[in-house]
């Protein structure tokens, strides 16, 4: 008997729905007693410091390219003088969180999706369900919230990478001192450059997490589906990484830069 | 004379008491442990179970032979409370399963033990670990020197002392399944749930795993339902046989028995599995 075919619709309600009894069981769960310290450590680490090197040379690479490819036409206004306060509120308002959430989407939910994804074709997962411990608590919660910290701190590391990549781009074509371009930089940023930034990037950081976790954790049976989780986890989150940076960036000119 | 009376009854009765105690503690050999009635599971179109009914006894060995997608694999998820029925009763320890809250859920799988087919070794972590898992997350012990000794005994019982500080990935199909076992002894459950133990492996560590089983229920005195296509295994194992055919019991009684049932398909079924 030929299964009958879902409607496309009904599918996309119904995995909204289980992505929102997911977040439910997040949330019940980091609230309830025997949180795994020791695992969410080793997922900071494994998180934070094992993508710290990517992060860095990504965000060191882009602030030099763009103090390479800014310099011309700002010569050409005469206004090369700004230089330094471009890099830095473009870096600390977007460049800086955008490339580091793109980043981690593609290492990190990447990872967490093809490692859930696995233990649940492995039978890993209903092992733990059935013999009373609780996967949700040892597996998920730590996961989102070792990435909901961790963004946002190699956001913070990417920034002052990525001036130090403007200062080295500055120093190739002329003679600025350290002491003055970070001067610089700092004087042009201020409070409501830094603060949306930083707090859509533990947006960034809980989507990451949440989308590698739910994907990885309902992938369906067999090998195909650990990619398959690996890969939707990426293309997800990225594609939640934008929309959230549009929000907040309309909040942020609404309350901020009118 | 009449108070030695008193006192001779008074003992009498304590001392039933605590007979009574000793007993409900130990469990009586005749109490059902597991009832399953009129059990049916369906996935799409496709019924998986159709009318399961089953009863298992406390300490006995029950072997439910089939063969493959009959819903075998089905009934002990089931039992477990990680498939929920379409219809019927699956009650373990007098308490329906479907009915049990999150909570309850969870202290009746902590007297439940589940052997997966693959063994479902978590691959991050050494066999110490995996080991310690369950005791630190599920019966949440804490004394160190009290896990290690554990850990150091359920490993001697299943021969595997020396893989303590390896990695699963660097053990062999066996060796993953006594771990596995290991790791649902460790616990101390009251039912063990074998899902197809012998699967992969080759006749002569099939036959040290049959064994093994049947060691362990003797050790550690559990009530155990297997799955298995392996006779030899049901051989050894089996206090009784059900044979599943299309989601129903077709046939149940000791293996002898069964290879000489005058039911056509329970004989050929034997044929085909032997």
């Amino acid at each position: 008997m030929a299964e009958q075919a879902i409607p496309g619709w009904k599918k996309w309600l119904e995995g909204s729905g289980d992505q929102v009894i997911f977040l439910k069981g997040f949330f019940r769960n980091v609230f309830r007693g025997g949180f795994e310290w020791s695992e969410f450590v080793r997922q900071c680490y494994e998180i934070g410091y094992k993508s710290f090197m990517l992060v860095g040379t990504t965000a060191f690479i882009m602030g030099l390219v763009l103090a390479l490819q800014l310099r011309p036409t700002l010569v050409n206004f005469g206004a090369v003088s700004m230089l330094p306060k471009s890099l830095a509120v473009s870096i600390v308002r977007e460049i800086g969180p955008i490339i580091t959430a793109m980043i981690c989407a593609g290492k990190i939910g990447s990872g967490i999706g093809a490692e859930l994804g696995s233990m649940k074709v492995t039978e890993q997962i209903g092992a733990m369900e059935v013999s009373g411990a609780n996967p949700i608590q040892y597996l998920v919660v730590t996961r989102i919230l070792a990435t909901t910290l961790m963004v946002p701190v190699l956001t913070l590391l990417g920034d002052v990478l990525g001036l130090l990549g403007g200062f080295l781009a500055i120093n190739i074509t002329s003679s600025v001192s350290a002491m003055l371009y970070f001067n610089k930089c700092l004087a042009s940023i201020d409070f409501t450059d830094f603060l949306p930034a930083f707090i859509k990037t533990i947006f960034f950081g809980f989507v990451i997490g949440f989308v590698g976790c739910y994907k990885g954790y309902n992938s369906n049976r067999g090998t195909e589906s650990v990619g398959l989780a690996a890969n939707s986890a990426v293309v997800t989150a990225s594609l939640w990484i934008f929309v959230i940076d549009a929000i907040v960036v309309q909040i942020s000119s609404l309350l901020f830069y009118r | 004379m009449l108070s030695w009376f008193r006192l001779a009854v008074y003992f009498f009765i304590v001392n039933m008491k605590e007979t009574e105690k000793v007993s409900q503690k130990k469990g009586n050999s005749s109490e059902t442990v597991i009832h399953i009635k009129g059990l049916k599971k369906s996935f799409g179109a496709n019924d998986v179970l159709k009318n399961i009914n089953l009863d298992v006894k406390r300490g006995e060995n029950v072997v439910i032979l089939g063969k493959s997608g009959t819903g075998k694999s089905v009934t002990i998820q089931c039992i477990v409370g990680a498939l929920v029925p379409d219809g019927g009763e699956v009650e373990v320890f007098g308490e329906e399963v479907a009915a049990l809250k999150e909570k309850q859920l969870k202290e009746l799988r902590m007297k439940i033990g589940f052997l997966f087919q693959s063994g479902a070794l978590y691959d991050s972590m050494t066999v110490r670990e995996n080991l310690e898992f369950p005791l630190t997350r599920v019966l949440k012990l804490k004394d160190q020197s009290d896990i290690n000794n554990r850990v150091e005994e359920v490993l001697e019982n299943v021969g595997l002392s020396d893989a303590i500080d390896k990695m699963p990935s660097d053990l062999s199909g066996g060796m993953r399944k006594r771990v596995g076992l290991a790791r649902t002894l460790i616990v101390n459950p009251e039912i063990m749930l074998y899902d197809e133990p012998t699967t992969g492996l080759d006749p002569i560590t099939s036959r040290e795993i049959s064994e093994l089983i049947l060691q362990m229920q003797k050790k550690y005195k559990t009530t155990s339902i297997i799955i298995t296509h392996d006779m030899e295994c049901a051989d050894i194992t089996a206090d009784r046989v059900v044979i599943m055919n299309d989601g129903e019991y077709i046939a149940e009684g000791s293996v002898a028995e069964l290879k000489n049932s005058k039911d056509g398909l329970v004989r050929s079924f034997f044929k085909s599995t032997l």
